[in-house]
């Protein structure tokens, strides 16, 4: 089948896409857009967050058919004019950042609380964070990842 | 001496965003929190894991696995399977082209099963084929006949010689035994003896990053693999027996790695990979989904442990004796440097004269365990810090003040009869814990009369279980200790290359080893050393591959000191030729000269004499160094004495917990921990690094098992193996003490392993506290803080503080 969908502001098209393959497959395998990951493939790690049409979505549950049509942004999208997004240096100045594999469905699933709560309390950020996995920091580097991004975003 | 790493208040965070801004702030060198040189690629989603690599034209493959614990292979059958369009190939035992057997120890695992399989999920084939889907059809199609055996799941009955055995030398994989002093002459002495018996479970190293590797066959009968690993050099050297190559003919290089906590030192789709590449003269992708992970890599031992302790009235230890058993499951992987390492600290960070150790690693049908984070100092430390707090209730003492009676110091000798020759300030590290303010109680979570509950600060959380009735508060104490670098008589080395040339006008220093980063932060340590040691900015760590000498493991906490050793000493090589070159052209001693800002300079007054563009035009000057540690030897057989270690390094948790009793749900409201490090190369990766061993240590406290019933696990996903969340994790406050290590490169002390080892006795000791039970396993179920009248008739009120 053939998979027709905006990325990152591109128009882009899948060809010989089989029925069972899911967003992330496409986006994967299909585009290069090896930047969402794959740590679990059945929606519990957060690693393959994307946005879908303005919502947060596990690309990994998504089927490649339901995704025709919609406009996607992953963590491919977010820099702008070669320079990082503020939630990005964020995660690198804080330390947030250990082995990575977390990392991209986390800067996702932050700038959707940031775009939804510019100045989320502790309490809001692991509430809003709580589907996205990470194995190596146990969090804390990522919490202050999220404070200083939610500052530098209100200063700009 | 100490140093806050926390950064609190207003002020501290400020301080980090004028970092932020201000671009021109110079990289930063040993002791400075510098940003890891791979973090940008990473948030952009451009760093290349194992498993985002692809070359045009390459095949997928997957691999059949057995789904019995013990069987014959009567037959296999891949017709059907290699009839599916776009299969390319299904190999067998029949097609491994070396040696069919491998391990890191010993080579006693088939990289593909031969007519018996040891466990369930063994391999048992593997498949290509152009999409991952059609490979793992091809999988389903291949018709695999057993007669199924009875599997032996239980090491004890393993132990005791039931079961038959599963390798030819028997199911005993090492006995360890430490005999010191003469427990059974003090015995008498010992005015309160307790015992106790303490198990834990299975825990998963639940990287995120899923095994993956990509094979390229170079066209001469040799191949080059990309693969995520935390030892590349041994890689190869097990890659190249299984198929039959010399070593020169198989060249690894490091890809992305999505962590490892000890699980990617064994291979995985390594050997596989790289048959079906060589056999179809094609490149060859593998990446393991979470289900497969689970049977991909080796689980930490579950142990049992018996312990009796013997102590005077004023708590001081007369005598220790535990009897301590792992499963190491089907294969040796590295079950008897584990079983050593249990032993070695199973009698804690504690003075006791006589004790008497006798360890046990067995094989079972279960499957395979070996290195995880900890390396058996964990199940060790569980078990013996739990009895120090039975030892405590049964003093009636304070069980941090029982600690501290004990605690070990330097010139302690340890039951091993090796004297400890570094610092060891475990009397800081539990003073430091005793005496941090705890948080404040929060009886409903609303943090004041009249206001709605905050359901997030209560166990159970918006589950919406319990609005503070029946939630009791526990606080516990608990201390680690492990040994850093490899142990007992192994010649431990690493290899680094520093050059330095001038690009653009400018120095710039590059550094080359085969030291894997697998999230720990090698990478940035080894750019800090060379702007420190040759006053140079700009660091490239190049990716790390066969084509060097070996770093050894990103294992035991010793990577920083090993190959940290070897980047300083390699730089220290070519600033002496820099410094006498540049005493020539100048006429000066070199002793007068010194770098920095990228010049020699005069030493005393830090003038430029010289800058290093000038002095060294278009040539490049390079040292190679290959850092050794000082030997050890290895423990006797008949008493396991012997000085085996290098050095020890040591870390202590507090815990404070809330229970609802009703419903045995628990927050975890604080985790305090405090750790000497000797010198803290990178700050904020050192308290990452305690940080995430912290998190690991409760997921092994509170809900990490990997359930097996009768050989067969029960739960391979992450629906139902459960790590912590960020809403299991409660805030950390963290305390890094650097007491330089007097023999280590800047004097620093491995830091990866220590924090996993006393968390998760902090935290059980804390439920303890707060409901009354003994709580012999973990991980603690919600089951086990309800049954008041279970196990050891531990029918007890709770002796927590009701909030
Ligand atoms: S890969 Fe999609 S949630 Fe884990
Ligand atoms: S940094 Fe490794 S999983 Fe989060």
């Amino acid at each position: 089948m053939l998979v027709e969908l905006t990325v990152n502001g591109r128009r882009r098209t899948a060809e010989n896409v089989w029925a069972g393959e899911s967003l992330l497959y496409v986006l994967r395998e299909r585009l290069g857009l090896r930047g969402s990951k794959n740590a679990c493939e059945q929606g519990e790690c957060g690693s393959c967050s994307v946005y879908m049409d303005g919502g947060l979505v596990c690309a990994c549950l998504v089927s490649a058919g339901q995704a025709h049509g919609a406009e996607v942004v992953t963590v491919e999208g977010l820099a702008e004019g070669g320079r990082l997004h503020p939630i990005q240096q964020a995660y690198v100045v804080e330390g947030a950042v250990q082995c990575g594999f977390c990392t991209p469905g986390l800067i996702i699933a932050t700038h959707q609380l940031l775009s939804e709560n510019p100045d989320p309390s502790d309490d809001e950020i692991r509430e809003a964070l709580a589907g996205n996995l990470c194995r190596c920091t146990g969090y804390e580097k990522i919490i202050d990842a999220v404070r200083l991004a939610a500052l530098e975003m209100s200063v700009i | 001496m100490t140093r806050t790493a926390r950064a609190g208040g207003a002020g501290a965070r400020s301080q980090t965003i004028t970092e932020v801004r201000d671009r021109t702030a110079p990289p930063l060198g040993v002791g400075e929190s510098a940003v890891r040189p791979d973090a940008p690629l990473k948030v952009l989603g451009r760093f290349a894991f194992a498993s985002d690599l692809y070359l045009d034209g390459m095949l997928w493959g997957a691999t059949v696995r057995s789904p019995h614990p013990r069987a014959r292979i009567l037959s296999i059958d891949v017709s059907e399977a290699l009839k599916i369009r776009g299969v390319a190939t299904v190999l067998t035992a029949a097609d491994v082209p070396g040696e069919n057997l491998y391990g890191i120890k010993k080579a006693d695992q088939p990289v593909l099963a031969d007519r018996e399989v040891r466990y369930a999920g063994e391999a048992v084939a593997v498949a290509a084929a152009d999409h991952p889907e059609t490979a793992r059809r091809a999988v389903e199609a291949v018709r695999v006949e057993y007669e199924v055996l009875t599997p032996l799941t239980d090491p004890e009955q393993a132990l005791a010689g039931g079961g038959g055995p599963i390798h030819p030398g028997g199911n005993v994989a090492r006995r360890v035994r430490i005999r010191h002093g003469d427990v059974g002459s003090v015995r008498p002495q010992a005015e309160v003896v307790v015992e106790g018996e303490y198990r834990s479970g299975v825990q998963d190293p639940a990287f995120l990053g899923p095994e993956a590797g990509l094979a390229v066959p170079d066209g001469s009968g040799g191949v080059d693999l990309y693969v995520a690993s935390q030892w590349i050099h041994d890689d190869r050297r097990q890659i190249a027996a299984g198929l039959g190559l010399d070593p020169s003919m198989v060249r690894l290089t490091l890809s992305g790695v999505g962590g490892a906590f000890g699980g990617r030192e064994d291979l995985s789709v390594h050997i596989h990979a790289c048959m079906l590449a060589l056999r179809m003269g094609r490149p060859v992708k593998m990446s393991y989904n979470r289900e497969e992970s689970f049977f991909g890599h080796v689980h930490r031992h579950p142990s049992r442990s018996r312990i009796e302790l013997g102590a005077k009235r004023t708590g001081e230890l007369v005598y220790t004796k535990v009897r301590l058993i792992l499963d190491g499951g089907a294969y040796t992987s590295t079950s008897q440097i584990v079983i050593a390492n249990a032993c070695y600290f199973a009698a804690g960070a504690y003075r006791v004269d006589n004790v008497e150790i006798d360890g046990y690693a067995v094989y079972t049908n279960n499957p395979p365990r070996g290195a995880m984070r900890g390396f058996g100092a964990v199940q060790a430390c569980y078990a013996i810090e739990s009895a120090m707090d039975r030892l405590a209730g049964a003093l009636g003492m304070d069980p941090v003040e029982l600690r501290i009676v004990n605690a070990i110091e330097e010139g302690s000798i340890l039951p091993t009869g090796q004297a400890v020759d570094g610092p060891a300030p475990v009397r800081e590290l539990l003073e430091h814990l005793r005496d941090l303010p705890l948080p404040p109680d929060e009886p409903d979570g609303s943090g004041g009369p009249g206001r709605a509950p905050d359901l997030r600060r209560l166990p159970g959380g918006v589950g919406n279980t319990t609005r503070g009735e029946n939630v009791v508060r526990g606080v516990g104490y608990a201390l680690g200790m492990k040994a850093i670098g490899f142990s007992g008589g192994v010649d431990d080395y690493s290899t680094a290359r520093v050059s330095l040339s001038i690009v653009g006008g400018a120095p710039l220093v590059e550094v080359y080893s085969a030291a894997a980063e697998c999230g720990q932060g090698i990478v940035a340590v080894q750019a800090q050393i060379p702007r420190t040691e040759l006053g140079v900015d700009t660091v490239v760590v190049r990716p790390a591959d066969t084509l060097i000498g070996d770093a050894g493991s990103s294992a035991a906490s010793r990577q920083t000191w090993m190959t940290g050793g070897a980047v300083q000493a390699a730089c220290g090589r070519v600033r002496t030729e820099l410094l006498e070159r540049a005493a020539v052209r100048l006429g000066r001693p070199p002793e007068d000269l010194a770098l920095a800002g990228g010049a020699v300079c005069e030493r005393v007054s830090g003038e430029p004499a010289v800058t290093l563009a000038e002095l060294l035009g278009g040539e490049t000057v390079e040292a190679v160094f290959e850092y050794h540690h000082r030997p050890t030897e290895p423990i006797d057989d008949v008493n396991g004495q012997g000085d085996a270690h290098i050095a020890f390094a040591y870390a202590a948790h507090r815990a404070v917990v809330d229970v609802d009793t009703d419903l045995g749900l628990v927050r975890v409201v604080e985790l305090a921990a405090a750790q000497d490090v000797g010198k803290a190369m990178n700050p904020q990766a050192v308290e990452g690094q305690i940080e995430g061993g912290t998190a690991q240590g409760l997921g092994l406290a509170l809900l990490e098992e990997v359930q097996i019933v009768d050989g067969h696990v029960r739960n391979p996903s992450f629906t139902d193996y459960l790590i912590p969340t960020i809403l299991d994790t409660p805030p950390m406050n963290i305390e890094i003490f650097e007491f330089p290590h007097p023999d280590s490169p800047y004097g620093l002390n491995g830091v990866g392993e220590p924090p996993t080892l006393s968390s998760t006795p902090a935290i059980v000791n804390a439920l303890r506290d707060a409901t009354g039970l003994e709580l012999p396993g973990v991980p603690v179920r919600s089951a086990d803080l309800v049954s008041r009248a279970g196990s050891n008739g531990a029918d007890q009120a709770p002796r927590g503080r009701r909030t």
